[in-house]
């Protein structure tokens, strides 16, 4: 990796992990590394999670009751926990959303350029 | 614990096992396999930090949920407040009667005494099983103080070892004349307490010198209330029996003898060589040499006892190997032990007593929330259903009830403050070190460990029994009024058998105590009418009045100015009454017509010393010839009287005692026997009466060969109506000042006062088991009401069906009182037995009765079937009067 690929890279805001989580388990049940790997992948590699942070925020989720684990094997044949959505988890992951949504949309209204904001 | 551990595992491998999926993924995109691993490794960042955020959100979680199921908790006791504070308050008696008496066993079981290093103090009691005839040495045969010398000088295991001996003295100069309680002591019981004196210094070697200059020592009491504290005392004298002594130290304040609370402490200032081998009057006290064992101290007296014999006699042509057949066995006691006594036990007896009714507490409690948490199935099916988990079901009730447990807890640390200042009232005349007890951190850590544990034991039962998996059938059946199972009323009916059942042994041990407290009452103790007579010791020194005659000239004034008071019937002198608890004189007495071998002590008896009119006055009576006669004191005539157990032991019948004739020792002349006295229970109401010989006050070798000696201190017995009245002892006090304004009146009470003492023991027990019955038996019987009339409600439709069916109301009556008295019966079956092998641990507190009284197991098994059926009976007729219309359109 280079450094220059690095500085594109984005540090996630705090909180906005669970929320990830959340929607990349509901794709189905997927393993730890799986979980960073596609939060990765999907933003065009723009969000960086960093990993430490990756596992206390699945037990996090888990004592939450918003996604359970469950023992399986991973595609290179080992022992792996798989973390899936629970239907709590799932109304929390829509109500979270809509939430979002109105956060970012609010913030983007705010930094738009002045003269549109006043027409 | 264990589950914490497996977590940690998990996500050890789980993190490893995410490491290498990147490590691999690395490699396929074409790194060295070194290079792949760091650049994984450093994309995952710290893992000892991920580990540790992880546990962390654990813990946090955990926290977070205690806290919902406090204040979740907190809502639901809220929202029935009634539940809630009936909970509570049977908590707090239960949790405050057990605190209050913990409290009272700490400070005098578990705490150590008031000593630096109170573990090495002993108390050098010795038993003599060998000699005859006096009973008192049960509780040991004290050191003479040749024996002190003896153990001082050649012991090879104590530090420092001494002998002390209460007693009282007359202060006089100061205010009025005053009576002060004084302890004596030998060089070394200083040392061995150790406890420095509050300002001055410990008497020493150089204060026990016989006939040397004379010294004492105050204690701090004392020192604040006659010298106001004043530290300019030492140096000072104070006129201590009419002599001068110079004070030289005080002690401390909260510093006692053992367990003798002291005014003045004064030195033996023994002659060593003027002392024979007798005159076993002294406590022995040591400290041990560190790391010296009981048992060797032990062997190290009895080594010494052949030396003590060898280097003492007891004068001219006495035997001093005589001894041996005392058989004298060193039994040294911890110092604790000596100053608890057999208070241990009864304390042991009511703690568990009131632990019992704890349990009780417990049962009643749990009942009640059996019956809140079948109402609340429904609430707790619906949590379960939205996924909240049976451990976590559970943990909410728990939580709860720990919650009822410390709030009653808290509530009963209340009670045991108030509690534990009627509990001291109740045993001051009995419990030892009564000073030492108070509600400290350990009973509060005692109480809050009760609290906890009571709270899980009562609240496992329910959480476990309904927050099983068994949530759906729950919901199917919730809010239908379906009979109830068979199987829901088996835990209640089952707390309610035991609480009866220990409702039984409590109030069979009460029982027990009640009989023996009857028992007590109806025995002759050898005196009459307790209340009416007045008592007083009045001391007279020789230092006041040297002349024996002239001592007892002036006890006979006294007793003519006592006796001319208006409303004295009679009035007489004794050297101790009875269970006053001084110690009395004694020896071997032998028959005239008798013959003792030469190496052999014969039986000791109990010796008093008495005056003309002091039976009559006491209600003692005479059953063979006379008391004797002032002509006859005066005269030093040598005539004794004898108990009546004395004269059938050694001549048959009392009539044969008279003119027979008995003596101490081989110089004393022969005594003639003239009177034969009534037994008098004189060691307490529960002992055996003691032989006793009655001498005449004043006599020739009154204390082993010697001159014409008066007994100088003596209990005053006046017999009037008018005995213990404020107006009364004024004019008493009048009378003996009369006679000698330097007399101080000391240990003045009636009768009934010193018997009250003396039966403290027992009317404590009596007091304490009373108490803890009676709250068992409330409790009980709100139990057996609460799961009877619930279970009336639950069976509305059921009788409403019934009655509707034509059942009589008196059927219905019969069945339900049927289903209590089955419990009941049951309950009391189950606690005849327990009571049958329990009461046996609490004979040693019973008189003139068994621990397996019929009578008493009778008597409480009627009492509690027939209150339970009462209990039962309100439900009942609640059912009788069950509408059958009403009850079936319920559904």
């Amino acid at each position: 990796m280079s450094t220059k690929e690095q500085r594109e890279r984005i540090e996630l805001l705090q909180g906005t992990l669970d929320l990830l989580i959340l929607r990349t388990l509901l794709l189905g049940p997927v393993h730890g590394h799986a979980i960073a790997k596609a939060i990765e992948f999907r933003s065009d590699d723009v969000l960086q999670v960093e990993q430490g942070s990756l596992y206390p925020a699945l037990h996090r989720l888990i004592k939450r009751g918003w996604i359970s684990a469950e023992e399986g094997t991973s595609e290179n044949n080992r022992r792996a926990k798989f973390y899936r959505l629970t239907p709590k988890g799932r109304k929390r992951l829509v109500l979270e959303t809509s939430k979002w949504a109105k956060l970012s949309g609010a913030i983007a209204r705010i930094l738009r350029p002045t003269e549109e904001g006043e027409s | 614990m264990r589950r914490g551990k497996r977590n940690l595992e998990d996500l050890d491998e789980e993190i490893r096992n995410h490491i290498e999926t990147a490590t691999q993924e690395n490699i396929d995109r074409g790194m060295s396999p070194e290079e792949a691993r760091h650049a994984a490794m450093r994309k995952f960042g710290n893992v000892m930090l991920a580990k540790e955020d992880t546990r962390a959100v654990w813990t946090l979680i955990w926290l977070e949920e205690l806290v919902q199921d406090v204040s979740f908790g907190l809502r639901t006791l809220g929202k029935s407040p009634g539940f809630t504070a009936v909970a509570i308050l049977t908590l707090a008696i239960g949790i405050g009667g057990n605190a209050a008496v913990f409290s009272v066993m700490n400070g005098v079981l578990l705490k150590p005494l008031n000593y630096p290093h109170a573990e090495e103090l002993v108390s050098l009691h010795q038993i003599a099983p060998g000699a005859e005839g006096l009973a008192s040495f049960e509780n040991g045969l004290l050191l003479s103080p040749s024996m002190y010398f003896t153990y001082a000088e050649q012991n090879r295991t104590f530090q420092s070892v001494g002998v002390w001996d209460t007693g009282t003295a007359n202060v006089t100069g100061l205010a009025e004349p005053e009576q002060v309680r004084t302890v004596e002591v030998s060089n070394g019981v200083l040392e061995a307490l150790a406890v420095p004196p509050e300002v001055g210094r410990w008497l020493t070697q150089s204060d026990q010198i016989p006939h040397g200059h004379e010294t004492v020592m105050l204690s701090h009491g004392y020192w604040q209330r006659r010298f106001g504290g004043d530290r300019a005392v030492i140096g000072r004298n104070i006129v201590i029996d009419s002599r001068p002594r110079e004070i030289v130290g005080v002690m401390p304040q909260g510093f006692r003898f053992v367990d003798a609370d002291f005014d003045v402490v004064a030195p033996f200032a023994f002659d060593r060589g003027a002392l024979i081998l007798a005159g076993f009057g002294y406590h022995g006290i040591a400290r041990l040499k560190p790391g010296v064992t009981i048992p060797e101290a032990d062997a190290d007296m009895t080594r010494m006892l052949p030396i003590w014999m060898d280097s003492w006699t007891n004068g001219p042509k006495s035997n001093p190997h005589i001894y041996e057949t005392w058989k004298i066995t060193p039994m040294i006691r911890p110092l604790k032990q000596e100053v608890i006594g057999s208070v241990s036990e009864l304390l042991r007896v009511v703690m568990g007593t009131i632990g019992v009714v704890l349990l009780i507490a417990c049962a009643n409690v749990t009942n009640l929330l059996l019956v809140r948490v079948e109402s609340r199935q429904q609430e707790l099916a619906v949590r379960a259903a939205l996924g909240a988990g049976w451990g976590r079901i559970v943990r909410g009730l728990l939580v709860e009830s720990v919650m009822l447990g410390l709030m009653g807890g808290a509530l009963g640390a209340g009670l045991a403050y108030a509690g534990l200042h009627f509990l001291l009232s109740l045993g001051s005349a009995n419990l030892p070190r009564l000073n030492e007890i108070s509600l400290d951190a350990r009973t509060l850590g005692f109480t809050l460990l009760l609290s906890v544990f009571s709270g899980l034991v009562f609240g496992l039962i329910p959480a476990l029994k309904y927050a099983g998996p068994r949530t759906s059938l729950a919901l199917r059946s919730a809010g239908r009024t379906i009979s109830v199972s068979r199987e829901r009323h088996r835990a209640r009916n089952m707390l309610v058998i035991g609480q009866v059942a220990m409702a039984f042994v409590l109030l069979v041990s009460a029982g027990l105590m009640m009989r023996t407290f009857e028992a007590l009452r109806t025995v002759e103790p050898g005196f009459t009418d307790a209340r009416h007579l007045q008592l007083m010791r009045i001391s007279i020194p020789d230092s006041l009045v040297a002349e024996p005659e002239r001592v007892t000239r002036i006890q006979k004034q006294i007793l003519d100015a006592l006796s001319a008071i208006p409303g004295v019937q009679s009035a007489g002198f004794v050297s101790e009454m009875p269970m006053e608890g001084f110690d009395s004189g004694w020896d071997a007495i032998y028959a005239q017509d008798k013959a003792y071998p030469f190496d052999a002590i014969p039986p000791l008896r109990r010796f008093k010393y008495v005056s003309p009119g002091f039976y009559q006055t006491a209600g003692t009576r005479i059953i063979a010839g006379r008391e004797l006669t002032w002509a006859e004191i005066y005269g030093l005539r040598p005539v004794v009287m004898v108990s009546e157990n004395l004269a059938r032991e050694l001549w048959g019948t009392p009539a044969a005692a008279i003119g027979k004739r008995i003596t101490e020792f081989p110089s004393m002349p022969w005594h003639e026997v003239i009177g034969v006295i009534e037994d008098v229970r004189e060691v307490g109401v529960q002992e055996q009466a003691p032989e006793i010989v009655y001498w005449p006050p004043i006599m020739g070798n009154l204390f082993g060969p010697g001159p014409v000696q008066a007994v100088r201190t003596m209990t005053f017995a006046i017999r009037s109506e008018r005995a213990g009245t404020e107006g009364f002892l004024n004019e008493v006090r009048t009378a003996v000042w009369s006679v000698n304004p330097n007399l101080p009146l000391a240990s003045v009470r009636t009768m009934t006062d010193v018997y009250r003492k003396s039966v403290a023991r027992t009317s404590f027990t009596l007091v304490m088991l009373g108490l803890a019955g009676s709250m068992a038996l409330a409790l009980g019987i709100i139990g057996i009401y609460g799961v009877i009339s619930y279970t009336v409600s639950q069976r509305q439709r059921e009788i409403g069906i019934r009655l509707a069916l034509g059942a009589q109301s008196g059927d219905v009556v019969s069945m339900v009182l049927g289903q209590g008295a089955k419990l009941a019966l049951l309950g009391v079956c189950i606690g005849v037995f327990s009571a049958f092998g329990l009461a046996r641990l609490m004979t040693s507190l019973l008189f003139g009765v068994t621990a397996h009284d019929p009578l008493t197991f009778a008597a409480v098994a009627a009492l509690l079937i027939s209150v339970a059926l009462v209990a039962c009976y309100l439900p009942a007729r609640r059912a009788m009067k069950v509408d059958p219309t009403v009850a079936l359109r319920y559904e």
